[in-house]
């Protein structure tokens, strides 16, 4: 459990390296791919089985195979290396690794490795979540398919020819 | 046991890698992708609090996280066709209008 774990993390880091510095966005879909697979393990091993399939079905399938649609479609090919602003190039690395290392500070000060364990099991199954998303969360639902109506409408409106 | 700050430390370098790219990538549709790899990052915080607290509302998150980031897709890719249409071109250095 433990060694996957630190597996499956190393794979998702390499895959999300490689993602960003890819030049060809194909490469950087495929690559996205796999950091979303790794990261379904990670929620298996966390318990939540029924959210590493939703994880791999929606995420992987559906919105990577638009991703991955919409790169062919536009025939998007090599990035060409262009001339960045100077805000950029003076502060981006910068506070990219002031965010990392603020980040990191406040997790080890905040959850020290050696911190509580979890409770012994979390029911993670479609059962729990769904019982819960049908109690508690019954309006967040319904809005959410209001929202899904929307980007429907949406995203034929502005793919239209004529726009 | 893998502990719960091992998790976010996981969570953390994959959002930082996530912004990083967002900040220096030139291509629309790579910027995109880096934002949803944000997205899960922040999706393992919540699963990783979920676990280690026991409670199973940080899921209903992450499913919500989901079905937004669905329609965001949806809607971030037709925008993606319509620039594309317009502009001929993926690099974001090409839709400057409103750049001071």
């Amino acid at each position: 459990m433990t060694l996957l774990f630190y597996i499956f993390a190393a794979v998702a880091v390499l895959a999300a390296l490689n993602m960003v510095l890819q030049r060809t966005p194909v490469y950087s879909a495929l690559s996205l791919i796999v950091v979303l697979c790794s990261l379904a393990v990670v929620y298996l091993l966390l318990g939540a089985d029924f959210m590493a399939v939703i994880q791999v079905i929606v995420y992987a399938g559906a919105i990577m195979v638009l991703f991955v649609f919409v790169i062919m479609l536009l025939n998007a090919g090599h990035e060409r290396p262009s001339h960045r602003s100077r805000l950029v190039r003076w502060l981006g690395a910068p506070i990219i690794f002031a965010l990392f290392f603020e980040l990191l500070v406040v997790i080890w000060d905040q959850f020290p490795p050696t911190s509580a364990a979890p409770p012994a099991h979390l029911d993670g199954s479609p059962r729990a979540i769904g019982t819960l998303l049908f109690h508690n969360y019954v309006l967040p639902f319904e809005v959410t398919s209001i929202l899904i109506l929307v980007a429907v409408l949406g995203a034929v409106v502005l793919a239209k020819k004529e726009f | 046991m893998v502990p719960l700050s091992h998790y976010l430390a996981l969570s953390v370098i994959l959002f930082v890698l996530g912004a990083a790219g967002f900040i220096f990538r030139r291509n629309i549709i790579t910027v995109f992708m880096c934002i949803e790899l944000m997205l899960n990052a922040v999706n393992l915080a919540f699963m990783a609090f979920s676990r280690f607290l026991g409670n199973l509302d940080g899921q209903i998150f992450v499913f919500f996280v989901i079905v937004v980031a669905a329609a965001e897709a949806a809607v971030g890719l037709a925008i993606i066709i319509a620039l594309h249409r317009n502009r001929e071109s993926l690099n974001i250095e090409d839709v400057d209008a409103m750049k001071m």
